[in-house]
């Protein structure tokens, strides 16, 4: 099990897919992996009183949302027989469409890394201090607030 | 004492500030929240959590040293 202090989890701006392939790349050398599992969140264009999401704009009490992905990280390891796990979350302006949030557990088996990347997505939305500016076409804004 | 207050989100829209140092007496996490919704009254009426250096504290708490109070909207991260 590969338990490392967490960089900072922030990236400015989308998670590009080209990114995403390459952290996937990596992994071929670790030959005792049998499963990844993946999650990717995506800006949606929501339809708000006539008005459409064109992107948002995330901030963070970036000291507090790194500890407590520290935290859902040392959890989860806790709880799941994991190889390797991988958080980024975006910074900054995301358009609808792009990807703000990407989640990458690994296993050497399967089932695993169905529960503990929920778990780990599900952790994330309930306990990290990130704030979403959702921004309409003609430029005015709503808070974004998770269900 | 001089306490360190962030706002963040909506609330740093509300104040207009993202952060700010006040003075004040040992206080319970509640006595200060209504001391700055009477300074800033567009707080009124939104929701927060406190965070007292980067821990969750609830409304009882009391706030007796030099710490960093932040004012959490709810979260939207993912």
């Amino acid at each position: 099990m590969e338990k490392k202090k967490p960089k900072n989890v922030f990236v400015q701006g989308a998670i590009s897919s080209e990114f995403i392939g390459t952290s996937i790349a990596k992994h071929q050398t670790k030959t005792s992996i049998g499963a990844h599992n993946i999650f990717l969140g995506q800006v949606r264009a929501d339809q708000i009183d006539g008005k459409t999401v064109t992107a948002i704009d995330y901030s963070a009490y970036e000291e507090m949302a790194n500890q407590k992905f520290y935290e859902i990280r040392e959890a989860t390891f806790e709880k799941y027989d994991l190889t390797c796990m991988h958080i980024y979350h975006s910074l900054g302006t995301v358009q609808a469409g792009e990807i703000c949030l990407f989640v990458f557990v690994s296993s050497p088996r399967r089932k695993v890394v169905f529960e503990a990347l929920e778990f780990v997505v599900e952790a994330i939305k309930a306990d990290v201090p990130v704030f979403g500016k959702e921004i309409f076409e003609d430029q005015t804004h709503q808070w974004k607030q998770n269900s | 004492m001089q306490l360190n207050i962030k706002y963040f989100g909506m609330l740093a829209e509300a104040t207009t500030i993202s952060e700010e140092q006040l003075q004040t007496d040992a206080c319970s996490v509640s006595q200060l929240v209504e001391k700055l919704k009477n300074q800033y009254p567009k707080l009124k009426g939104t929701d927060f959590k406190v965070a007292i250096n980067q821990q969750l504290v609830d409304q009882s708490h009391i706030i007796n040293s030099e710490v960093e109070v932040a004012l959490l909207p709810p979260f939207a991260g993912g």
